[in-house]
């Protein structure tokens, strides 16, 4: 016991002295939680909005009326044409444009129904659907608004049955997407950091010829991967502090589970993690190729993990292979406990799942660390 | 095999892959003595210094050190032996301090004995005045002193040490052998590899070692009878050139 | 002329020797666009709901039986009433409930109106929104069907066209992200690691002392990373057209030239960070803070720039990743020309003659 802590006071000494490293440390997760956030974001806003009007009737005016008053549009640009609206989305200047016909407002009148074309720049078809959505929504609002205004009388003897849906939006009922990703992102910065630090940590006492040192003295495998972690390990409790802190104070999210739950889960993530980052250590010769082979997975398992696309709408195979990937058990359970509240019998399959692999991942670092070759 | 003998090794061999780098070498070597491993860059002297400190698996061959076996019981070897690498392997960006006790950590010393130790050690490579800098800022001379030290803290029963005066000043490698005489004196063991020929001359016995094996081994001035010179270096070359 | 080839082929031997960072470079590229093109979507399909049916009669099932065969929901679950929603939201894996009231079929023939509730798991708010909109849309159309094809009158009734990308799918929007954060990476941060070792190595002062040219010397190391850059451009195009379906609505020839004019923007990049740079750690740094997470992030590789806040969309101009974007979008997807990207064009070219001169200057100095 007494010599893993002899490790433990030296590598935090390491780290607190390593003045390159100690921004990275703590500045670097900061700006990452307050930028990604931001940059970070499906929330569809500022819509460049264009339109060509043929009728310039008030019925046609009044809906472009509806689309200006909106938060998500901007701005409409007017277009003498559909070629030049055309032109001006190839430039990328419109995301979107309507066409109102000729006879829009005489075609509601006597038909009682008008066409009205949308066309939306698709190359990004996860913010075009929302755009789509958007518009549709400001249309029904500017139907139910007309409809009374055009009825004559005797269109109310022909009654319509109504199915009236009711959406109801549960635990975010603004739709903030700030909300849903602030908490994704406290998991990449939790896991970046430790990740990177421990996978290179090895291999730097590996390069700077300490390791050979440690290797000669009689020091047990295990007390030295312990002793190694520790340090890491409190590392990562204290991003996760920082980060809810943050999380708390800058964007406001809220936190509906039990705080202990949240702590006692990423104890055993952050486990995890050092234990794939020791392996890594242990596998590779030199601080770059640890850089490389950690960022590889890194960016796998990010964009992998529900982070930012939904894990649903993987294929099959995909979601499989995600059973593999710490990243996406962390994401679900801190959503999970601070966005929904949910208790422990909520996570126990994922938690269990993380133990199971921690254990394995650090059997692995502990097995694969050869004092002797 | 005898028990007077702290170091034993029959055939000790290492392939990597079809290439001997260290190819059946067999030597003894006894309690207290200062061993001279010489032999040109390449020629297998650290491969074979690793396995006997436990932290490389021979290939073939027997080998003891301190009594225990380089195959089966290398964490007992450990526990007998200090180590000073080639590279020199004390942590830069710790202090000279923190070196120290947290050498003396892993090996299990006990706090007490580790501030003793410190306190003498510090007194007698005269580092009072920057015992609280960190390492890296020391010059290489004062670096291996006491890294040198550093390797005797547990009282190991022999001290391996890998070219330790490689790249230092002639009045500073003169200083460290004294600080060898003085731990064999004490009874340690020493087991050193060199290529400086000068150095031999202080050992008690020498071996030299070509191209993974051992061409002559016995006090330098016997082997200077033997080739009918008055230099180990002219040995060498002797025994270099074939 | 003879000394510079035979000093590009050491940097080759030197590339191809490293065989674990040759596997990053090209398993990297081919990893990511294959998991961008299959695995990566914000299509919502599967989704897994479940169903609350207060009401039990002939109408509910028939709506439950539409939900069941669109392709965008999995029933997985009944619940028996609404406490049972709270549990389920908990467990993480229900997005969605549908709860019908009481007597619904009853209500729309009587009262000429039912009410539906669709319970989503905001947490994530584009995937409830999305959810909400395609069950509503479900419901619409069964309200036809009791309608018998009457719609309410007066109705303005929408045509939506996805121009580009008709299917929505999402590897449109991922192939020319991918193809640019991978020339980034190849191009600025190899050149910038390789050249900072060859300075930690004390290699460098030994080439300068060469007969060869210090432009030599620079552009013979960055030779081998163009090459391998446009390997990799050209993998990434074929995958893309090839296994992904994605059109080149451009021009080809012009797609390659202005590839190649990102590379070399890339390449002055990484040379500018050797400069500064003193470690092999201190480039690899700034080449990831500083280069790689700015490409992914705020390029409009997966999120839009015209969401973000303003200081953000403003630093985005400076990023030379924003603008080949912008510019392989146009010719791989809209099918445009030089007529309508000038103006991307003329800045990636004056970025790179910046940074080209910054690091002349840069570079003069240090030799002095």
């Amino acid at each position: 016991m007494t010599i893993i802590k002899h490790i433990i006071k030296k590598e935090f000494k390491q780290i607190f002295r390593n003045k390159g490293m100690l921004p990275i440390i703590f500045i670097l997760p900061i700006l990452q939680l307050v930028i990604l956030s931001n940059a970070a974001t499906y929330d569809i806003q500022n819509i460049t909005f264009g339109y060509v009007d043929a009728n310039n009737t008030s019925t046609s005016r009044g809906l472009i009326e509806k689309f200006e008053a909106s938060n998500y549009f901007n701005v409409a640009h007017r277009f003498a044409s559909e070629n030049e609206a055309s032109n001006a989305m190839q430039k990328g200047l419109v995301d979107v444009y309507l066409t109102l016909p000729t006879r829009f407002e005489q075609d509601l009148q006597k038909h009682q129904q008008a066409q009205l074309g949308v066309f939306i720049d698709a190359i990004d078809g996860a913010a075009a659907g929302v755009i789509n959505v958007y518009v549709s929504q400001i249309i029904q609002q500017y139907n139910k608004h007309i409809t009374p205004q055009l009825s004559q009388p005797r269109d109310a003897l022909e009654k319509i049955h109504r199915i009236e849906s009711i959406p109801l939006f549960w635990y975010n009922e603004t739709l903030n997407y700030k909300t849903f990703m602030v908490p994704g992102i406290l998991v990449l910065l939790v896991t970046m950091i430790t990740l990177f630090l421990s996978g290179m940590n090895i291999v730097r006492e590996k390069e700077i010829g300490t390791l050979e040192q440690i290797n000669v003295t009689p020091i047990r495998k295990s007390h030295f991967i312990i002793g190694k972690l520790f340090p890491f390990w409190v590392l990562g409790m204290g991003l996760l502090t920082i980060g809810i802190v943050l999380a708390k104070v800058i964007f406001n999210v809220p936190m509906l589970g039990n705080l202990g739950l949240l702590y006692a889960y990423t104890a055993i993530y952050v486990l995890l993690i050092l234990g794939i980052g020791l392996f890594i250590s242990n596998f590779t010769e030199t601080q770059q190729q640890a850089m490389f082979i950690a960022w590889f997975f890194m960016v796998i398992f990010i964009l992998m993990s529900g982070l930012f696309t939904p894990i649903e709408s993987m294929p099959k195979w995909a979601q499989t292979l995600t059973a593999f990937n710490p990243i996406k058990y962390y994401v679900e359970i801190i959503r999970m406990v601070m966005l929904k509240g949910s208790g422990f019998t909520d996570v126990l399959p994922q938690a269990l799942k993380t133990l199971a692999y921690a254990i394995i991942m650090n059997g692995l670092a502990v097995w694969s660390y050869k004092k002797t070759t | 095999m005898k028990t007077d003998y702290v170091i034993q090794a029959e055939n000790l061999t290492k392939l990597f892959g079809d290439f001997a780098a260290v190819n059946r070498i067999s030597f003894h070597v006894k309690a207290g003595e200062i061993f001279g491993f010489l032999g040109a860059n390449g020629a297998g002297k650290t491969t074979a210094m690793k396995m006997l400190i436990g932290i490389s698996t021979p290939s073939s061959g027997r080998a003891t050190v301190a009594g225990f076996d380089v195959y089966k019981e290398t964490e007992a070897i450990k526990k007998n032996i200090g180590y000073m690498s080639q590279k020199f392997a004390l942590y830069d960006d710790l202090t000279v301090k923190e070196n120290i006790s947290f050498y003396g950590g892993i090996y299990g010393l006990s706090k007490k004995a580790v501030k003793e130790k410190s306190h003498k050690l510090i007194e007698e490579l005269n580092l009072q005045a920057v015992s609280n800098s960190l390492v890296g800022g020391l010059p290489l001379g004062w670096k291996q002193k006491l890294a040198f030290s550093v390797a005797l803290l547990h009282d190991p029963k022999i001290v391996f040490l890998d070219e330790p005066t490689g790249g230092v000043d002639p009045i500073t490698r003169r200083q460290f052998w004294e600080m060898i005489y003085k731990a064999a004196h004490k009874g340690t063991t020493i087991f050193v590899t060199t290529h400086y020929m000068d150095e031999a001359e202080y050992c008690d016995r020498v071996s030299i070692m070509v191209n993974g094996k051992i061409e002559a081994l016995d006090t330098p001035k016997r082997l200077k009878a033997h080739y009918k010179t008055d230099t180990m270096n002219e040995v060498f070359l002797k025994l270099a050139r074939g | 002329m003879k000394k510079f080839i035979g000093f590009v082929k050491k940097e080759f031997f030197h590339i191809y020797r490293d065989k674990r960072s040759l596997f990053i470079l090209f398993g990297m590229p081919i990893a990511q666009i294959l998991l961008f093109g299959f695995a990566i979507t914000n299509e919502i399909n599967h989704v897994d709901i479940a169903i609350l049916d207060q009401s039990n009669d002939v109408t509910t099932k028939e709506i439950i039986n539409n939900i069941a065969a669109s392709k965008h929901f999995n029933i997985v679950d009944v619940l028996q009433d609404e406490t049972a929603i709270e549990t389920v939201f908990k467990k993480g894996k229900i997005k969605a409930v549908l709860q019908f009231e009481n007597m619904f079929a009853k209500n729309i023939t009587k009262e000429a109106q039912a009410n539906v509730q669709i319970l989503t798991d905001a947490t994530d708010p584009n995937m409830a929104n999305t959810i909400s909109n395609y069950i509503t849309s479900i419901l619409k159309k069964q309200q036809q069907d009791i309608n018998n094809g009457a719609f309410t009158p007066y109705q303005i009734i929408p045509q939506s066209r996805m121009v580009y990308n008709a299917e929505l799918k999402s590897v449109y929007m991922f192939v020319p992200g991918v193809m640019t954060v991978i020339l980034m990476l190849v191009s600025a941060m190899m050149t910038s690691i390789s050249i900072t070792r060859e300075k930690e190595q004390g290699t460098m002062e030994i080439l300068l002392v060469s007969p060869l040219k210090p432009y030599q010397v620079i552009a013979g190391k960055v030779f081998p990373y163009i090459f391998l850059s446009v390997i990799n451009a050209m993998a990434i195009v074929l995958l893309s057209i090839f296994v992904f379906k994605v059109p080149v609505n451009g021009s080809l020839f012009f797609l390659a030239l202005e590839s190649v004019l990102f590379i070399i923007t890339s390449l002055v990049l990484g040379i500018l960070i050797s400069t500064i740079a003193a470690t092999q750690q201190t480039a690899m740094m700034i080449s990831l803070m500083g280069l790689m997470l700015p490409t992914i992030l705020l390029s409009g590789f997966i999120f839009p720039i015209s969401s973000m806040p303003l200081p953000l969309q403003a630093i985005s101009n400076i990023i030379p990743a924003k603008w080949f974007i912008v510019i392989v979008k146009g010719i791989m997807l809209k099918g445009i020309g030089l007529g309508f990207l000038l103006k991307e064009t003329l800045i990636l070219l004056a970025m790179t003659l910046i940074y080209l001169g910054i690091s002349v200057k840069k570079y003069k100095i240090r030799l002095e």
